[in-house]
């Protein structure tokens, strides 16, 4: 009843830093609490030790995880929690956090906690704070029953070192015969025409953008910098540019030398993915949008009369 | 095919957002509400699904949501087939909207639900996967483009790091919409109120099941910032001029 169980994702065949981040933190839980971490694997345990800091990997292996298949993810979770019963479950806030995070809490009786970016130990109480509205607030909840889901924000947590864990392998349920859900294809990504991932400088462009035309104005900034334009999701999802443009935690994580935001709020889904560049400049109108939090130096100039000015000068 | 999409209005971002006297949540007295905009998606998503066979489109929200109306006479003008006010539940959590949305699915079952994947003021998680639970029906999220394909849809669901998936679903089933294969359509202000004229919108009582969220919100607050970005005052031509100063002694500007 103490224990903490986190559910491992994987890119290709390493586990995923949101993994190593959730069992850092749910090392921290477990040890106040007095009770155990335990990693559910799916599909494989190869690659396990790698998760220091953890008790146990619960693995559970049967053809159906060989993917990720989210009816087929939720049988095999659901039958962990059932048989472990853990206080609390940790899922990264990625698509497989979207797809299981409420469906495991709502058949479990459980509360769920989404776009976790705190996690704490209040004696035997559990405490997260979520990101909400954008990222302009934070609530402090507390787990009112037995059990509690987080979906966690990924660069909230720090990973922890320690022993690794052991492996015990879960007899898989057998209900992961008659799934209602199959993958039929795997989309690699296509090369996109250019990759934003390994340009030093990157001219990126958010809803504030306001139409496809518009883009013309930030194209031309681009143009005149040697610089490729990226985009926030709003954008990318309106259909004005390629998926392959997309900065963010549903597309690619960038860090450049310098990233020039124009009409980007700061979404947490989007600091996600470019947090982490040298230098970070932002224009939006309003002053209170959680980009300016990350970022280096800032303006309110509204883009259309701050762009041709660029542009100028550096044709000068 | 018959596709439900649940619509929900949302505090729109654009506006400043404050605290209530207790600081339990935002102050939504003075709050301007829109459409979310995945669910925005969805709809288009499922015009797009009628388009291309045979479904009915039927566009549904609770009578609670704050100028929810607008959006349902919306939907109707892009071509949605019906639109359901839900009275008798709760908006105040994902959970208990899940639960009115499931009452009214029981007593007019689809074979589809399209929703948005989620919505920005989600605190105790997302609609899609909730319904899925309640309904007991196989569910995706973070999904692209939906097709009806023999007894089910194939959705496109799409992953971290510009990674994607095709998947079968079996109807019925739950999907939640990130974006649709093409932009919102955009429906005639006069069309609106057209359809605003001619009352279009359907009443339907439901009694959903208690649901618990599980969770008690001890507190809201606007978060501290870490750190906040040196601001360049003056007109635009000055900011841009010490802009393109920065990134050439950055050795970022070429020539």
């Amino acid at each position: 009843m103490s224990n903490v169980m986190v559910l491992a994702g994987r890119s290709g065949d390493v586990f995923t830093d949101a993994t190593l981040e959730m069992i850092g933190k749910a090392r921290e839980l477990a040890d106040a609490w007095g009770g155990q971490v335990e990693v559910a694997v799916f599909g494989g345990s190869a690659g396990a030790d790698k998760l220091e800091g953890a008790d146990t990997v619960l693995s559970v292996e049967h053809d159906a995880l060989a993917e990720y298949v989210p009816e087929a993810y939720e049988i095999a979770l659901r039958a962990l929690l059932a048989e472990r019963s853990p206080r609390l479950l940790l899922l990264p806030n990625d698509t497989t956090g979207l797809d299981l995070g409420t469906s495991v809490a709502t058949g479990w009786g459980a509360g769920h906690a989404a776009g976790v970016v705190g996690l704490e130990a209040d004696g035997d109480r559990a405490l997260a704070t979520c990101a909400i509205l954008g990222g302009k607030m934070l609530a402090d909840v507390e787990f009112t029953g037995e059990h509690g889901v987080c979906t966690v924000m990924s660069g909230a947590f720090a990973p922890a070192s320690g022993a690794t864990p052991e492996v015990v392998t879960v007899q898989a349920p057998d209900e992961l015969g008659s799934l209602r859900t199959t993958m039929t294809e795997k989309i690699v990504p296509q090369g996109g025409d250019v990759d934003i991932t390994a340009a030093d400088l990157l001219v990126s462009v958010g809803r504030g953008i306001g139409s496809k035309d518009d883009l013309e104005t930030v194209e031309e900034l681009a143009e005149a910098l040697g610089a490729p334009v990226s985009a926030s999701r709003p954008v990318i999802d309106s259909g004005w540019m390629p998926k392959s443009r997309q900065v963010g935690k549903s597309g690619l994580k960038v860090k450049p030398k310098a990233y020039l935001a124009f009409g980007i709020s700061g979404a947490p889904e989007h600091l996600e993915g470019m947090r982490s560049a040298d230098l970070i400049i932002a224009c939006n109108t309003d002053s209170g949008a959680p980009i300016f939090e990350v970022a280096h130096y800032g303006t309110t100039c509204d883009l259309f009369d701050l762009i041709p000015s660029m542009v100028e000068k550096l044709e000068e | 095919m018959r596709i439900v999409v649940p619509l929900k209005a949302v505090p729109d971002l654009v506006e400043e957002l404050e605290l209530n006297d207790d600081e339990t949540d935002i102050d939504r007295e003075y709050l301007k509400y829109v459409l979310s905009e995945w669910d925005d998606q969805a709809l288009e998503e499922a015009l797009l699904v009628k388009e291309a066979g045979d479904a009915e489109v039927v566009a549904v929200a609770l009578a609670d949501d704050i100028d929810i109306e607008q959006s349902l006479y919306t939907a109707l003008a892009k071509g949605a087939d019906k639109a359901v006010l839900l009275e008798g539940g709760s908006g105040s959590s994902t959970r208990s909207r899940a639960a009115t949305f499931a009452a009214y699915l029981e007593d007019q079952p689809a074979d589809l639900v399209l929703t948005g994947v989620q919505s920005v003021d989600d605190l105790d998680g997302q609609l899609p996967p909730a319904l899925g639970a309640m309904l007991g029906q196989p569910h995706v999220s973070v999904v692209a483009s939906v097709a009806a394909e023999g007894d089910g849809v194939r959705v496109r669901q799409e992953y971290s790091g510009g990674l994607a998936a095709d998947l079968t679903v079996r109807l019925p089933a739950v999907v939640g919409i990130q974006a649709a294969r093409q932009s919102p359509r955009y429906a005639p202000i006069t069309k609106i109120r057209q359809m605003q004229q001619a009352g279009g919108l359907e009443t339907v009582s439901v009694s959903p099941d208690a649901a618990e969220s599980g969770l008690e919100v001890r507190g809201m607050r606007v978060p501290e910032a870490g750190g906040h970005a040196e601001m360049f005052e003056g007109d635009p031509d000055d900011v841009a001029e010490k802009i393109v100063e920065l990134l050439r002694s950055r050795g970022l500007v070429k020539g």
